[in-house]
């Protein structure tokens, strides 16, 4: 009979692998800890400081139109930031979704294996980018060589030089390997055999991409999608550098704004002390960006999950 | 009785000619047709057209910047002898210190997930954990490090929990003649931290997929022989996975660079005209090599920071130097991807499996 015996080897073993299972529950610590750093300064009180939503109510900030933390008079509504915040993400979709749908319906259906090849690793650079970049290009040749000429010497309206179109557009540009390379695995992930029954009815390429793959993928789209725009929501230093810092409710695109992320960037580059309520409403704003991504994240993956299973 | 169905009329013979000219006749090409095709022709290739205007702005921005003067100088209020060599050296601390902490933790992560996890709540929870984690704004990473490292929950502070138990207020402790302060507040070890965290999810999810091309009979091999699992993991696996890992590694590194928000959240400062642990020059190191203990707890600097810091300046001159600062650092990515491509390759033509 084999018994288990004591041994080295053995004790060797079990330690290894529950070293490796401490480092794979390093992840969970990570997100809870982010939870508990948000809400111990929001909501639940820690150490005898009163929390944020101690001082402010949430019905004041979600519905208070103005966003002055730093001022004598204080004003803490988060709707600029969030207007701003979603301004600036949405045109970023505007530009970022067609371009990177259209080059995905492309990549995978239209191109040969060599333009593939030039195509493909452009994208990558793009988005291995860092986003200082890009703030430095919508700053620096967005705003001045096409918003201003089309909006200001053409139409006469008034550019700020920072503005939320400007930071939009790049934004897009900024989200649109993204948007390509997940819409790409959606559009890869529908059988040949669909697209072939469409050439076998005498469709044309035209009509397969469009009225066949596209739909049968549209579920991965759209987590391509919301994930694009979880990371639009969350970009920093683009927006920190093209799109102002002058938090206002506006849907002015060509206006500066102030996103949640350069509030939370600008606040925090001022060192200010903690404690105070301003410090405290750096955790409001960011456990406000968390809740949103986060969200749409899980509904992304929930999606994506879905969309597996159909064809699996 | 059915009437008898009526014949149809024979078609008149078709001449010979009207025949062929119908059969060769292409259809008609929809114009729909033809612009949605060239709309995704142009969206994949304005890609190209983006990369090049970007790249072409910069290089024109940064015209009489970028030189050896540029490279090997610390910053400078006046924009003709500013220099990035502060970032560089911060952005090397940054790297090496972010990895020495993130690649075990990571490695040993998705080991654990890919040769030894049974498919318990616990590790489903993780798996999904990972993914919505790779999502979460890098400068959310900034706050939890501001909070947990830079001020570790005012614990050392005057009111602070340590200080009421102890009775003592603790500014730091010497370690081997290192002085590391409590909290670790805005330096160096506090933003590599802050940085691993951050990148521990790039990190893991990579591995697993180095891991998962290792073929399952490389495994039964070495178990069969009567190797325990960590021996197979330890000296048949991980070796194997040795190239994929690296070059996941490396592109990582990439983003480590261009990393900026959280860094800036967790206290690195835009204008320095110091590197870290005082080793500037390899003549400092000969003077005074304890400072490279003392670095990771020194105020530091990165090349993205910086870059940020000169496009706020309000002198022109500052717009060019900025984009010198931004060639250097995309010339730096470029080696890195470089790298990581040539491991690439010369592993994927050795290994095949």
């Amino acid at each position: 009979m084999l018994r288990r015996q004591f041994s080295p080897s053995r004790l060797r073993e079990s330690v290894v692998e529950w070293v490796l299972f401490c480092c794979s529950s390093v992840s969970i610590f990570v997100t809870a800890a982010i939870l508990f750093v948000l809400l111990i300064e929001t909501v639940i009180p820690f150490g005898g400081v009163k929390p944020f939503f101690g001082h402010v109510s949430m019905w004041e900030f979600f519905t208070e139109t103005r966003w002055t933390p730093t001022f004598s008079e204080k004003h803490f509504g988060v709707l600029p930031l969030v207007c701003g915040t979603l301004l600036v993400a949405s045109i970023g979709a505007c530009v970022g979704l067609p371009l990177g749908i259209l080059s995905a319906i492309y990549l995978s259906e239209y191109a040969k294996p060599k333009t593939r090849g030039i195509v493909k690793p452009i994208l990558e650079i793009l988005s291995g980018m860092p986003t200082v970049v890009y703030g430095y290009f919508a700053l620096i040749f967005v705003t001045p060589y096409i918003v201003q000429p089309i909006f200001h010497s053409l139409l006469g309206l008034e550019v700020d030089s920072t503005n939320a179109l400007s930071a939009g557009i790049v934004m897009g540009v900024m989200i649109m390997p993204m948007v390509c390379s997940l819409s790409e695995d959606a559009i890869r992930a529908v059988p040949r055999s669909l697209r072939e029954a469409g050439y076998a009815l005498g469709s044309t390429k035209y009509d397969v991409s469009l009225k066949v793959v596209v739909p049968a993928a549209l579920s991965g789209i759209v987590a391509a999608f919301l994930l694009a725009m979880a990371r639009a929501i969350g970009e920093t230093m683009l927006v920190a550098i093209a799109a102002g810092n002058n938090p206002r409710l506006t849907l002015n695109p060509l206006k500066s704004i102030q996103t949640m992320t350069t509030f939370i960037v600008n606040t925090t580059k001022g060192d200010t002390p903690s404690g105070t309520i301003e410090y405290q409403s750096l955790y409001a704003v960011a456990l406000c960006l968390f809740v949103i991504t986060f969200a749409m994240n899980v509904v992304s993956h929930a999606v994506m999950r879905r969309f597996r299973e159909v064809y699996h | 009785m059915t009437p008898p169905s009526r014949v149809p009329p024979l078609a008149a013979p078709i001449a010979s000619a009207e025949l062929q000219q119908a059969l060769t006749r292409k259809s008609a090409v929809r114009p729909a047709e033809v612009v949605f095709s060239s709309l995704c022709l142009l969206a994949a290739w304005s890609s190209l057209g983006i990369l090049c205007v970007l790249v072409g702005t910069v290089v024109w921005k940064a015209g009489g910047y970028l030189d050896w003067q540029f490279l090997t100088s610390f910053d400078s209020q006046r924009p003709e002898l500013a220099g990035i060599w502060a970032g560089l050296l911060g952005t090397s601390w940054m790297i090496f210190l972010t990895f020495t902490t993130a690649i075990p933790i990571g490695v040993g992560a998705a080991v654990y997930l890919e040769e030894y996890a049974r498919e318990t709540w616990i590790v489903r929870f993780i798996r999904v954990n990972l993914s919505n984690l790779a999502g979460v704004p890098s400068i959310v990473y900034g706050i939890l490090g501001l909070t947990v490292f830079v001020r570790m929950f005012d614990m050392f502070s005057r009111e602070g929990i340590i200080t009421r138990l102890s009775g003592r207020h603790i500014e730091a402790i010497v370690i081997a003649g290192v002085e590391i302060p409590l909290p670790f507040g805005t330096t160096l070890a506090s933003g590599a931290l802050t940085m691993s965290l951050l990148i521990l999810p790039v990190i893991i999810v990579a591995t697993q997929e180095a891991l998962r091309s290792i073929p399952p009979s490389l495994r039964h091999a070495s178990l069969a022989l009567g190797a325990t699992r960590w021996q197979t993991v330890r000296y048949q696996v991980l070796p194997a996975a040795v190239p994929g890992i690296m070059t996941s590694i490396i592109l990582s590194i990439s983003r480590v660079i261009g990393e900026t928000a959280p860094l800036i959240v967790v206290g690195a400062v835009g204008f320095a005209r110091f590197a870290p642990g005082k080793i500037g020059s390899l003549k400092d190191l000969a003077d005074h090599p304890s400072g490279l203990l003392q670095a990771p707890f020194g105020k530091y600097t990165v090349m993205p920071v910086q870059i940020f810091n000169w496009v706020g300046q309000a002198r022109q001159e500052f717009q060019g130097i900025a984009a010198a600062g931004i060639l250097v650092l995309l010339g730096l990515l470029l080696i890195l991807n470089g790298v990581a491509i040539i491991i690439r390759n010369r592993y994927q033509k050795k290994l095949r499996w």
